[in-house]
Protein backbone atom coordinates (compact mmCIF):
# COMPACT_ATOMS: atom_id res chain seq x y z
CA UNK A 1 0.00 0.00 0.00
CA UNK A 2 1.74 3.20 -1.19
CA UNK A 3 -0.19 6.08 0.99
CA UNK A 4 1.43 8.79 0.01
CA UNK A 5 1.61 8.17 -3.83
CA UNK A 6 -1.73 6.76 -4.53
CA UNK A 7 -3.85 9.02 -1.63
CA UNK A 8 -4.81 11.19 -4.59
CA UNK A 9 -6.51 8.36 -6.24
CA UNK A 10 -7.94 6.87 -3.45
CA UNK A 11 -9.48 10.30 -2.32
CA UNK A 12 -11.40 10.21 -5.76
CA UNK A 13 -12.37 6.96 -5.71
CA UNK A 14 -13.71 7.54 -2.31
CA UNK A 15 -15.95 10.98 -3.70
CA UNK A 16 -16.86 9.58 -6.68
CA UNK A 17 -18.78 6.53 -4.62
CA UNK A 18 -20.05 9.09 -2.57
CA UNK A 19 -21.88 10.51 -5.27
CA UNK A 20 -22.28 7.17 -6.78
CA UNK A 21 -24.57 6.43 -3.58
CA UNK A 22 -26.33 9.63 -3.27
CA UNK A 23 -27.90 8.91 -6.78
CA UNK A 24 -28.96 5.56 -6.26
CA UNK A 25 -29.79 5.36 -2.54
CA UNK A 26 -31.69 8.90 -2.41
CA UNK A 27 -35.48 9.60 -3.20
CA UNK A 28 -35.07 13.38 -3.77
CA UNK A 29 -34.23 14.13 -7.02
CA UNK A 30 -32.54 17.30 -6.07
CA UNK A 31 -29.91 15.37 -3.95
CA UNK A 32 -29.36 12.92 -7.11
CA UNK A 33 -28.27 15.56 -8.78
CA UNK A 34 -25.90 17.09 -6.06
CA UNK A 35 -24.86 13.22 -6.00
CA UNK A 36 -24.21 13.65 -10.08
CA UNK A 37 -22.29 16.69 -9.12
CA UNK A 38 -19.72 15.26 -6.65
CA UNK A 39 -19.00 12.02 -8.65
CA UNK A 40 -18.08 14.68 -11.94
CA UNK A 41 -16.15 16.91 -10.39
CA UNK A 42 -14.42 13.58 -8.28
CA UNK A 43 -13.65 12.30 -11.97
CA UNK A 44 -12.04 15.23 -12.64
CA UNK A 45 -9.86 15.50 -9.65
CA UNK A 46 -8.46 12.01 -10.88
CA UNK A 47 -7.35 13.86 -14.27
CA UNK A 48 -6.23 16.81 -12.96
CA UNK A 49 -3.57 14.79 -10.23
CA UNK A 50 -2.44 12.79 -13.40
CA UNK A 51 -1.27 15.32 -15.46
CA UNK A 52 1.18 16.75 -12.09
CA UNK A 53 4.29 16.40 -12.43
CA UNK A 54 6.62 16.73 -9.42
CA UNK A 55 8.85 19.62 -9.63
CA UNK A 56 6.98 20.89 -12.41
CA UNK A 57 5.07 24.08 -12.74
CA UNK A 58 1.85 25.43 -14.69
CA UNK A 59 1.94 24.59 -18.47
CA UNK A 60 2.56 28.36 -19.22
CA UNK A 61 5.92 28.86 -20.83
CA UNK A 62 8.05 31.42 -19.23
CA UNK A 63 12.08 31.85 -19.51
CA UNK A 64 13.78 29.73 -16.92
CA UNK A 65 11.63 26.91 -16.61
CA UNK A 66 11.94 23.55 -18.30
CA UNK A 67 9.59 21.12 -16.66
CA UNK A 68 5.84 21.68 -17.30
CA UNK A 69 2.92 20.08 -15.95
CA UNK A 70 0.94 18.18 -18.57
CA UNK A 71 -1.47 20.78 -19.99
CA UNK A 72 -3.96 18.20 -21.80
CA UNK A 73 -6.01 16.91 -18.52
CA UNK A 74 -6.97 20.60 -17.99
CA UNK A 75 -7.59 20.81 -21.74
CA UNK A 76 -10.02 17.83 -21.51
CA UNK A 77 -11.54 19.14 -18.55
CA UNK A 78 -12.01 22.28 -19.00
CA UNK A 79 -14.19 21.45 -21.67
CA UNK A 80 -15.94 18.71 -18.99
CA UNK A 81 -16.66 21.38 -16.42
CA UNK A 82 -18.78 23.60 -18.90
CA UNK A 83 -20.90 20.27 -20.51
CA UNK A 84 -21.25 19.81 -16.73
CA UNK A 85 -22.79 22.99 -15.81
CA UNK A 86 -24.63 22.43 -19.47
CA UNK A 87 -26.05 19.27 -17.87
CA UNK A 88 -26.80 20.30 -14.12
CA UNK A 89 -29.13 23.56 -15.76
CA UNK A 90 -30.76 20.91 -17.86
CA UNK A 91 -31.08 18.18 -14.82
CA UNK A 92 -32.70 21.41 -12.75
CA UNK A 93 -34.97 22.80 -15.65
CA UNK A 94 -36.48 19.06 -15.79
CA UNK A 95 -36.57 19.05 -11.49
CA UNK A 96 -38.67 22.41 -11.78
CA UNK A 97 -40.76 20.89 -14.31
CA UNK A 98 -41.63 17.48 -12.22
CA UNK A 99 -42.56 19.57 -9.29
CA UNK A 100 -45.14 21.48 -10.87
CA UNK A 101 -46.30 18.10 -12.79
CA UNK A 102 -46.50 15.93 -9.43
CA UNK A 103 -46.18 18.21 -6.94
CA UNK A 104 -42.83 16.87 -5.48
CA UNK A 105 -39.29 15.70 -6.05
CA UNK A 106 -39.29 12.53 -4.22
CA UNK A 107 -38.66 9.59 -6.39
CA UNK A 108 -41.11 6.92 -4.68
CA UNK A 109 -44.04 9.79 -4.34
CA UNK A 110 -43.76 9.75 -7.75
CA UNK A 111 -43.65 6.40 -8.82
CA UNK A 112 -46.99 6.27 -6.80
CA UNK A 113 -48.83 8.97 -8.40
CA UNK A 114 -47.45 7.29 -11.53
CA UNK A 115 -49.01 3.69 -10.91
CA UNK A 116 -52.66 5.13 -9.36
CA UNK B 1 13.28 16.48 -16.32
CA UNK B 2 16.65 15.38 -14.51
CA UNK B 3 15.48 18.46 -12.11
CA UNK B 4 12.38 16.54 -10.93
CA UNK B 5 14.51 13.13 -10.90
CA UNK B 6 16.01 14.18 -7.26
CA UNK B 7 12.41 14.97 -6.15
CA UNK B 8 10.86 12.55 -3.71
CA UNK B 9 7.22 11.33 -5.39
CA UNK B 10 4.87 12.08 -3.20
CA UNK B 11 1.94 14.40 -2.57
CA UNK B 12 2.81 17.24 0.06
CA UNK B 13 0.94 17.97 3.33
CA UNK B 14 -1.56 20.66 2.08
CA UNK B 15 -2.43 18.51 -0.93
CA UNK B 16 -2.96 15.66 1.72
CA UNK B 17 -5.02 18.16 3.99
CA UNK B 18 -6.92 19.17 1.59
CA UNK B 19 -7.91 15.90 -0.24
CA UNK B 20 -8.69 14.86 3.29
CA UNK B 21 -11.14 17.95 3.60
CA UNK B 22 -12.97 17.28 0.44
CA UNK B 23 -13.84 13.86 1.90
CA UNK B 24 -14.99 15.39 4.90
CA UNK B 25 -16.90 17.65 3.07
CA UNK B 26 -18.99 14.91 1.18
CA UNK B 27 -19.44 13.08 3.86
CA UNK B 28 -21.68 15.84 5.71
CA UNK B 29 -23.25 16.83 2.51
CA UNK B 30 -24.58 13.35 2.29
CA UNK B 31 -25.73 13.15 6.16
CA UNK B 32 -27.78 16.43 5.34
CA UNK B 33 -31.27 16.77 4.86
CA UNK B 34 -31.79 20.27 4.35
CA UNK B 35 -30.99 21.34 0.53
CA UNK B 36 -29.82 25.09 0.88
CA UNK B 37 -26.95 23.33 3.23
CA UNK B 38 -26.17 20.63 1.21
CA UNK B 39 -26.03 23.27 -1.68
CA UNK B 40 -23.48 25.38 0.18
CA UNK B 41 -21.46 22.44 0.89
CA UNK B 42 -21.13 21.71 -2.92
CA UNK B 43 -20.38 25.00 -3.42
CA UNK B 44 -17.10 24.65 -0.37
CA UNK B 45 -16.89 20.90 -2.39
CA UNK B 46 -15.97 23.14 -5.56
CA UNK B 47 -13.88 25.81 -4.16
CA UNK B 48 -11.27 23.24 -2.15
CA UNK B 49 -10.96 21.21 -5.34
CA UNK B 50 -9.91 24.46 -7.24
CA UNK B 51 -7.67 25.46 -4.62
CA UNK B 52 -6.29 21.83 -5.31
CA UNK B 53 -5.90 22.45 -8.65
CA UNK B 54 -3.72 25.13 -8.61
CA UNK B 55 -1.30 23.05 -6.29
CA UNK B 56 -1.47 20.51 -9.13
CA UNK B 57 -0.59 23.32 -11.89
CA UNK B 58 -3.65 23.10 -13.30
CA UNK B 59 -4.72 26.72 -12.71
CA UNK B 60 -6.93 27.78 -15.65
CA UNK B 61 -9.11 24.24 -14.38
CA UNK B 62 -8.78 26.19 -11.30
CA UNK B 63 -10.58 29.57 -11.57
CA UNK B 64 -13.01 28.01 -13.91
CA UNK B 65 -14.45 25.52 -11.50
CA UNK B 66 -14.13 28.66 -9.10
CA UNK B 67 -16.60 30.11 -11.60
CA UNK B 68 -18.36 28.46 -12.91
CA UNK B 69 -18.30 25.17 -10.21
CA UNK B 70 -18.59 27.37 -7.10
CA UNK B 71 -20.56 30.01 -8.74
CA UNK B 72 -23.05 29.47 -11.49
CA UNK B 73 -23.65 25.98 -10.23
CA UNK B 74 -24.27 27.30 -6.91
CA UNK B 75 -26.51 30.00 -7.98
CA UNK B 76 -28.49 27.62 -10.56
CA UNK B 77 -29.27 25.52 -7.53
CA UNK B 78 -30.13 27.38 -5.24
CA UNK B 79 -32.92 29.22 -7.65
CA UNK B 80 -34.60 25.14 -8.13
CA UNK B 81 -34.80 25.01 -4.48
CA UNK B 82 -36.66 28.04 -4.09
CA UNK B 83 -39.07 26.29 -6.57
CA UNK B 84 -39.13 23.33 -5.37
CA UNK B 85 -38.76 23.46 -1.73
CA UNK B 86 -35.96 23.12 1.08
CA UNK B 87 -36.07 19.76 2.82
CA UNK B 88 -35.21 16.55 1.60
CA UNK B 89 -38.18 13.84 3.12
CA UNK B 90 -36.65 11.09 5.49
CA UNK B 91 -36.50 7.96 2.89
CA UNK B 92 -37.99 4.73 4.13
CA UNK B 93 -35.62 2.61 1.57
CA UNK B 94 -32.72 0.27 3.70
CA UNK B 95 -29.42 1.71 2.39
CA UNK B 96 -28.04 -1.77 3.10
CA UNK B 97 -28.36 -2.37 -1.09
CA UNK B 98 -26.81 0.73 -2.12
CA UNK B 99 -24.32 1.10 0.27
CA UNK B 100 -23.01 -2.95 -0.62
CA UNK B 101 -22.88 -1.98 -4.14
CA UNK B 102 -20.89 1.22 -3.48
CA UNK B 103 -18.36 -0.22 -1.05
CA UNK B 104 -17.58 -3.29 -3.72
CA UNK B 105 -17.20 -1.04 -6.58
CA UNK B 106 -15.03 1.50 -4.36
CA UNK B 107 -13.04 -1.61 -3.41
CA UNK B 108 -12.49 -2.86 -7.07
CA UNK B 109 -10.93 0.62 -8.35
CA UNK B 110 -8.75 1.32 -5.24
CA UNK B 111 -7.74 -2.22 -5.83
CA UNK B 112 -6.90 -1.28 -9.53
CA UNK B 113 -4.82 1.87 -8.38
CA UNK B 114 -2.15 -0.55 -6.99
CA UNK B 115 -0.66 -0.51 -10.91
CA UNK B 116 -1.20 2.91 -11.31
CA UNK B 117 2.37 5.15 -11.22
CA UNK B 118 2.89 7.12 -8.02
CA UNK B 119 1.28 10.70 -7.98
CA UNK B 120 3.49 13.24 -9.44
CA UNK B 121 5.74 10.66 -11.66
CA UNK B 122 7.69 12.71 -14.46
CA UNK B 123 7.93 9.16 -15.83
CA UNK B 124 4.37 7.79 -15.71
CA UNK B 125 2.84 7.24 -19.43
CA UNK B 126 0.54 9.74 -19.09
CA UNK B 127 3.81 12.02 -19.30
CA UNK B 128 5.48 10.28 -22.69
CA UNK B 129 3.29 10.64 -25.23
CA UNK B 130 1.19 13.67 -27.42
CA UNK B 131 1.82 16.28 -24.24
CA UNK B 132 5.41 16.49 -24.86
CA UNK B 133 5.09 17.78 -28.83
CA UNK B 134 2.53 20.54 -27.70
CA UNK B 135 5.27 21.32 -24.37
CA UNK B 136 7.78 22.03 -26.88
CA UNK B 137 6.15 23.13 -29.73
CA UNK B 138 2.98 24.78 -28.61
CA UNK B 139 3.98 28.05 -27.86
CA UNK B 140 6.25 28.31 -30.69
CA UNK B 141 3.86 27.18 -33.22
CA UNK B 142 0.77 29.13 -32.18
CA UNK B 143 2.39 31.76 -30.33
CA UNK B 144 0.25 31.66 -26.73
CA UNK B 145 2.58 31.24 -24.05
CA UNK B 146 0.15 29.27 -22.03
CA UNK B 147 -0.62 25.62 -23.19
CA UNK B 148 -3.91 25.13 -22.56
CA UNK B 149 -5.29 28.07 -24.05
CA UNK B 150 -2.95 26.90 -27.00
CA UNK B 151 -4.64 23.62 -27.22
CA UNK B 152 -8.08 24.83 -26.23
CA UNK B 153 -8.24 27.96 -28.90
CA UNK B 154 -5.86 26.80 -31.56
CA UNK B 155 -5.22 22.69 -31.80
CA UNK B 156 -8.84 21.85 -30.94
CA UNK B 157 -10.55 25.12 -31.58
CA UNK B 158 -13.38 22.75 -33.53
CA UNK B 159 -13.69 21.05 -30.35
CA UNK B 160 -14.41 24.14 -28.26
CA UNK B 161 -16.76 25.56 -31.05
CA UNK B 162 -18.48 22.11 -30.19
CA UNK B 163 -18.74 23.03 -26.51
CA UNK B 164 -20.25 26.34 -27.16
CA UNK B 165 -22.80 24.26 -29.23
CA UNK B 166 -23.54 21.96 -26.08
CA UNK B 167 -24.24 25.42 -24.33
CA UNK B 168 -26.09 27.00 -26.89
CA UNK B 169 -28.47 23.49 -26.73
CA UNK B 170 -28.89 23.35 -22.83
CA UNK B 171 -29.71 27.28 -22.79
CA UNK B 172 -32.28 26.07 -25.10
CA UNK B 173 -33.39 23.25 -23.58
CA UNK B 174 -33.66 25.05 -20.41
CA UNK B 175 -36.17 27.34 -21.75
CA UNK B 176 -38.29 25.01 -23.77
CA UNK B 177 -38.63 23.39 -20.54
CA UNK B 178 -39.19 26.56 -18.01
CA UNK B 179 -39.86 29.71 -19.96
CA UNK B 180 -42.36 28.78 -22.56
CA UNK B 181 -44.70 27.29 -20.06
CA UNK B 182 -44.53 30.52 -17.86
CA UNK B 183 -45.24 32.41 -21.28
CA UNK B 184 -48.29 30.01 -22.05
CA UNK B 185 -49.88 30.68 -18.59
CA UNK B 186 -49.48 34.27 -18.50
CA UNK B 187 -51.16 34.01 -21.53
CA UNK B 188 -53.85 32.84 -20.66
CA UNK B 189 -54.84 35.19 -17.35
Amino acid sequence: MDVLGHYNYWISIALMMAGFYLVIARANLMKKLVGLNVFQTAVFLLYISIGKVSGGTAPIAKEGFTLYSNPLPSVLILTAIVVSVSMTAVALAIIVRIREAYGTVEEDEILEQDEA
Amino acid sequence: MDQAKGQRLILTAPDIVLLTLLLVTTIALARLRNLVAVIMLLGLYSLLMAVLWVSFDAVDVAFTEAAVGAGVTTILMLAAVALIGREEKPHRHNPLGPLLIVVATGAALIYATAEMPRFGDPDAPAQQHVAPRYIEDGPRETGVPNMVTAVLASYRGYDTLGEITVIFTAGIAVMLLIGARRRKREGDQ
